[in-house]
């Protein structure tokens, strides 16, 4: 059957059609072949999302060696809905984006850049379904290395410092996350995720067991931009191909969220979190990252370094309800993981066309916009309403959630610092949306027209489902609640 | 026909409809769909509610009782008004904002729980600064900045209201909420500053001139008196009403006298006309309670007559100023026909409907012995009359000529101005049917003879006040704070307070931005600028060190007691 085989079809499809790729010639064959692939794996997708809810959590034993021994891919609510955002802006991001691969990534490497791309996303894809530790350190690998990559494919010369730079820290990073599980092994003997949280109850108050827990917290807050090690973020972001940009800001980060709330809550457990005042840490970090990197973002130049920003800023938000460790906080941190990866999909691939017509993306670029692409444009500006959390979008439903899980907890100041760090998202939003509507573009410069019709769609699809899941939000809601039980209910 | 339907949501979808509309089929949407709303409004039988189910709370988009019908009823009349102003309205994008924003104020009249209210009051926020930014004016865009800046701050205020009064197991129903809880104290900031209450007024005279001719019509009608109709719900008989109202009274005289645009003139006016709502819903008596929904429903029709007067003013000479304009009334006669009735509703005279509807507010005053209100109030009536009974039409259309012979505005426009005068003065002779519409039984008898003449002589002495004191009235074109008469009564201090704070106020909206930009260029420009810590490219080894330092940090937190004991037992 093939509904049994599912969770290794969605790691094999863009595994198999990577090395593909990379032996095709040209543009267009690898484009229609990675275009087919993200479209098979977001069905298997919501294959997996229909069984998931209708059967509860699947358990896969890979060659049919069942766990412990083997290796496990667990599929349950959490993994599906990080599952649904990946897949989701892999499709939409390689729909839309042909035109913008065609301008920026030279012909004879176009067909590596595809092997890549759907390497990337075999490592992403990977990582969540895993129930294995040290696979799931293979995958992130598999991820990072293509991300090196893809970024140093950037236009820009500098992005070849940003890749280096990306490649150093996030090494050390992987690194960190390695040792934490060596660690882990030493003391229990199993890889497992479901077998650890059974044997670490055992011996959590040793030293190696807290030693492993430190190192794995650094190790992902650096993957998922944690400030103060947030440094690689934007320059990677701002320098990578704008198709790159548009799915790592979606994605990547995401990802390490992920993990981090595997290896928090079902590994360590909330008392170990509560224990070694890591809980408080985070919400400080979240709150710095909050307020920092927002305002940091208001004085950007560069468009794409501005939203790099806001998505610290954004994780910033992830991060804090994360850290309160609560029902109501957990959910609130998978739900806006999930409506982030909406809101910047669709604002970096919207960007992605304006880099494509206009040329650069810095603010002036963005002058007479408006008039020239209002296909475009209007999406952007969507997108833009929807991270300042405008009622009718997924903004909005976040903050709703984000603000439950503050009051919940008593945290009166939080709730203010939340709010006041969405109307400084109007302050660095609305200025873009006033030059694409209310400034003429330079005449010196050339016209530009309305971005090519698989780009919109491609950017219309994302903001539709910032519309769509802003309006009817159960399917988000009720994947992040459940994944919110699941998680503290399996915990201590 | 239409079943249950939320009125508000015609016009929600016909603006959705109108970018696909042109000529005589735009013109049928325009006119047909408020026409619709007002039936829709009309058939929904009381008692009536709709409930839906939406992230686990209990949604209530359609609630029918008296007063929601009332504000439904003169929002609906409202749209098709100043639709028909609109009809030659070339700007789509108002247009369409217009609807947007009208159908959402309907939707908050018959929303049932707080967060359909938060919902529609989004979206109000949204449609009324796209309303300002399309006025083309050259200070249009940033006053609409600054404009959706104070309505974010105000809805992020209320969302926080809304959510700790839902987690305090105050449930999502909209109704009586009260001070008693710290939730409501926010959620009453959130609704003043949309009801333009001082100390964050500013943006009512800040925006509203800046929209078209057309655009300020639409404007004046549905913010500020969404917000009355909600406090009407939530903080009946709050006593700091009283207080907050009295202010926004004075302050919209003080300014109006001051002012020389002659939109922002009424617009200050709609400060002042909504501190007498608010007095009214803190005074929150049944007497009170209908004054103020009364006197809502007749402020809007007159006000939005006085707007659309001046409109067509500019429109015809495409001239703002009082100090430019005079004269008018001999080639523009509908128009100062018009715009002296909504003078004479403005300034409560008998037979028009303002006069039906504010003295039942300073009435109550007096029934609840609440003297210095009744004083404070019955001296207003006399400063509404000097500001926009007198100041507006006098200076526009007679005074001196400016020599300008402009016609009469197009047929709709004319059609829409005829429309409210005959409802003005129609409500003031006949108030019976406004009175039916009133949620609570009405034992008031507007026309007595202590009534009638105790108004004639406020008016007839403010009358003469303003003729003998028209020179320094006419010094207003050059806006001299120093040697008007007015504020020395109120007092050099509180003068000087009240501008300090205003100057505060403005600062936080819109110019938050600049001097945000300005802060961050200086001192916290090296944390946060552009260059600053947090935004550098760091060598790649000295990133490595602070993740280092990170993970020394954390393994200290994990570890440190241990290491401790460790330690301390070695």
């Amino acid at each position: 059957m093939i509904s049994a085989q599912l969770p290794i079809l969605q790691v094999l499809l863009p595994l198999l059609a990577a090395p593909l790729c990379a032996i095709l010639r040209g543009r267009a064959l690898p484009h229609a072949l990675s275009v087919g692939t993200v479209l098979l794996s977001l069905l298997v997708t919501v294959g997996l999302l229909i069984r998931v809810e209708s059967t509860g959590t699947i358990s896969y034993a890979i060659g049919g060696w069942p766990p412990p021994i083997g290796i496990e891919y667990r599929v349950d609510q959490l993994s599906v809905i990080v599952l649904l955002i990946i897949q989701g802006v892999a499709a939409a991001v390689l729909v839309g984006g042909g035109a913008s691969i065609v301008r920026e990534i030279e012909a004879t490497r176009a067909p590596l850049f595809y092997a890549l791309f759907l390497l990337n996303l075999t490592g992403l894809t990977g990582m969540v379904l895993t129930g294995d530790l040290f696979n799931l350190f293979v995958f992130l690998e598999i991820s990072s290395l293509s991300t090196y990559v893809l970024v140093a494919l950037g236009t820009d010369r500098r992005a070849l410092l940003a890749a280096y730079q990306y490649l150093v820290i996030g090494t050390v990073g992987a690194t960190f996350y390695v040792i934490g599980v060596g660690l882990l092994y030493m003391m229990t003997g199993t890889l497992n995720m479901a077998d650890l949280a059974d044997r670490v109850a055992g011996v959590e108050e040793s030293t190696t067991i807290r030693t492993a827990f430190a190192f794995m917290i650094i190790g992902i807050g650096v993957k998922l931009g944690m400030m103060p090690v947030h440094f690689w973020l934007p320059n990677a972001y701002a320098r990578a191909p704008s198709v790159v940009s548009a799915f790592l800001a979606a994605t990547s980060t995401k990802v390490a969220v992920y993990i981090m709330l595997r290896v928090v809550f079902e590994i360590f457990g909330v008392p170990m979190f509560l224990a070694t005042h890591l809980s408080e840490i985070i919400i400080g970090l979240g709150i710095l990252a909050m307020v920092v990197a927002s305002v940091t973002a208001i004085f950007q130049d560069d468009v794409k370094r501005l939203l790099a920003y806001s998505s610290l800023a954004q994780i910033g938000y992830i991060l804090f309800a994360f850290g309160l460790a609560t029902e109501p906080g957990v959910t609130a941190s998978v739900l806006h993981l999930f409506n982030h990866g909406l809101m910047k999909g669709a604002l970096f691939l919207a960007l992605a066309a304006v880099a494509l017509r206009a040329g650069r993306t810095r603010r002036t670029d963005l002058d007479g916009l408006g008039q020239a692409m209002p296909l475009t444009m209007l999406g952007f500006t969507l997108a833009g309403l929807s991270l300042i959390g405008v009622p009718g979008t997924v903004g909005f439903i976040s903050k709703w959630y984000l603000l439950e899980a503050a009051f919940d907890r008593d945290g009166f100041i939080i709730a203010a610092i939340i709010l006041g760090s969405s109307l400084l998202a109007i302050l660095y939003v609305w200025p873009l949306v006033e030059r694409a509507y209310f400034r003429k573009r330079d005449p010196a410069l050339p016209p530009v027209e309305e971005a090519p019709l698989p780009m919109l769609i491609g950017i219309w699809l994302l903001v539709g489902a910032n519309l769509l899941f802003g309006v009817w939000p159960d399917l988000a809601t009720g994947l992040a609640e459940r994944s919110a039980l699941l998680l503290l209910g399996g915990a201590r | 026909m239409l079943g249950l339907l939320p009125p508000g949501l015609i016009l929600i979808a016909a603006a959705a409809l109108l970018p696909f509309t042109s000529g005589r089929l735009r013109d049928t949407v325009l006119l047909a769909a408020p026409l619709l709303a007002i039936a829709q409004v009309m058939a929904l039988p009381a008692g009536a509610s709709l409930t839906l189910d939406w992230l686990g709370e209990e949604l209530v988009p359609l609630r029918v009782d008296a007063i929601s019908r009332l504000f439904g009823l003169i929002f609906s009349i409202m749209g098709f008004l100043g639709a028909l102003f609109a009809l030659r309205q070339q700007r789509l994008a108002e247009l369409v904002a217009a609807f947007l924003y009208a159908g959402s104020a309907i939707g908050v009249a018959f929303a049932g729980d707080l967060l359909t209210v938060f919902v529609y009051w989004e979206l109000m926020a949204v449609a009324s600064a796209l309303i300002v930014w399309s006025g083309g004016m050259a200070g249009s865009f940033g006053a609409a900045m600054r404009y959706i800046f104070v309505h974010f701050l105000g809805g992020v205020l209320l969302m926080a209201g809304i959510i700790w009064h839902i987690v305090e197991g105050g449930g999502t129903g909209f109704g009586l909420i009260g001070l008693a809880h710290p939730s409501g104290w926010l959620i009453l900031a959130g609704f003043l500053i949309n009801a333009g209450a001082w100390p964050l007024s500013s943006w009512v005279g800040d925006a509203y001139p800046e929209a078209s001719y057309s655009g300020t019509v639409f404007l004046s009608a549905f913010t500020t008196k969404t917000a009355v109709y909600v406090l009407w719900r939530a903080f009946p008989g709050t006593e700091l009403l009283i207080v907050v109202g009295l202010i926004m009274v004075f302050y919209g005289i003080i300014y109006a006298l001051l002012e020389n645009d002659m939109r922002r003139i009424l617009a200050y006016s709609i400060v002042n006309q909504v501190g007498f709502m608010v007095t009214g819903i803190g005074i929150g008596t049944e007497m009170a309670l209908n004054g103020a929904a009364s006197h809502a429903f007749a402020h809007i029709i007159y006000k939005a007559l006085l707007l659309m007067a001046a409109g067509s003013v500019l429109l015809q000479t495409g001239r703002r100023r009082c100090s430019e304009l005079g004269g008018l009334f001999q080639s523009m006669p509908v128009t100062t026909l018009c715009a002296i009735v909504g003078a004479l509703a403005i300034s409560a005279f008998p037979l028009t409907s303002g006069f039906v509807s504010k003295s039942m507010i300073s009435d109550a005053a007096a029934h609840e012995h609440l003297g210095l209100a009744w004083f404070l109030l019955t001296a207003a009536s006399a400063g509404v009359f000097l500001h926009a009974g007198i100041k507006f039409p006098w200076f526009v259309f007679f005074q001196k000529d400016s020599g300008l012979r402009p016609p009469d505005p197009p047929w709709h426009m004319k059609a829409a101005m005829i429309l409210a005068a005959i409802l003005c003065v129609g409500i003031g002779v006949y108030p019976a049917p406004l009175y039916a519409l009133l949620p609570f039984e009405v034992e008031f008898a507007p026309y007595t003879a202590e009534h009638v003449i105790e108004m004639l002589e406020l008016l007839l002495f403010a009358g003469l006040a303003f003729f003998v004191l028209l020179p320094l009235m006419k010094r207003t074109r050059t806006i001299s704070l120093d040697t008007d008469f007015l504020w020395r009564r109120v007092g050099p201090a509180l003068w000087r307070l009240g501008l300090a704070l205003l100057t505060a106020a403005g600062a936080l909206g819109g110019r938050l931005l600049t001097s945000a930009g300005r802060l961050g260029s200086s001192v916290s420009g090296r944390v946060v600028g552009p260059q600053g810590l947090f935004a550098l490219t760091l060598e790649t080894g000295l990133t490595i060190l602070v993740l280092t330092i990170a993970l020394a940090a954390a393994l200290w937190f994990t570890l440190g007691p241990d290491l401790m004991a460790a330690m301390g037992g070695g």
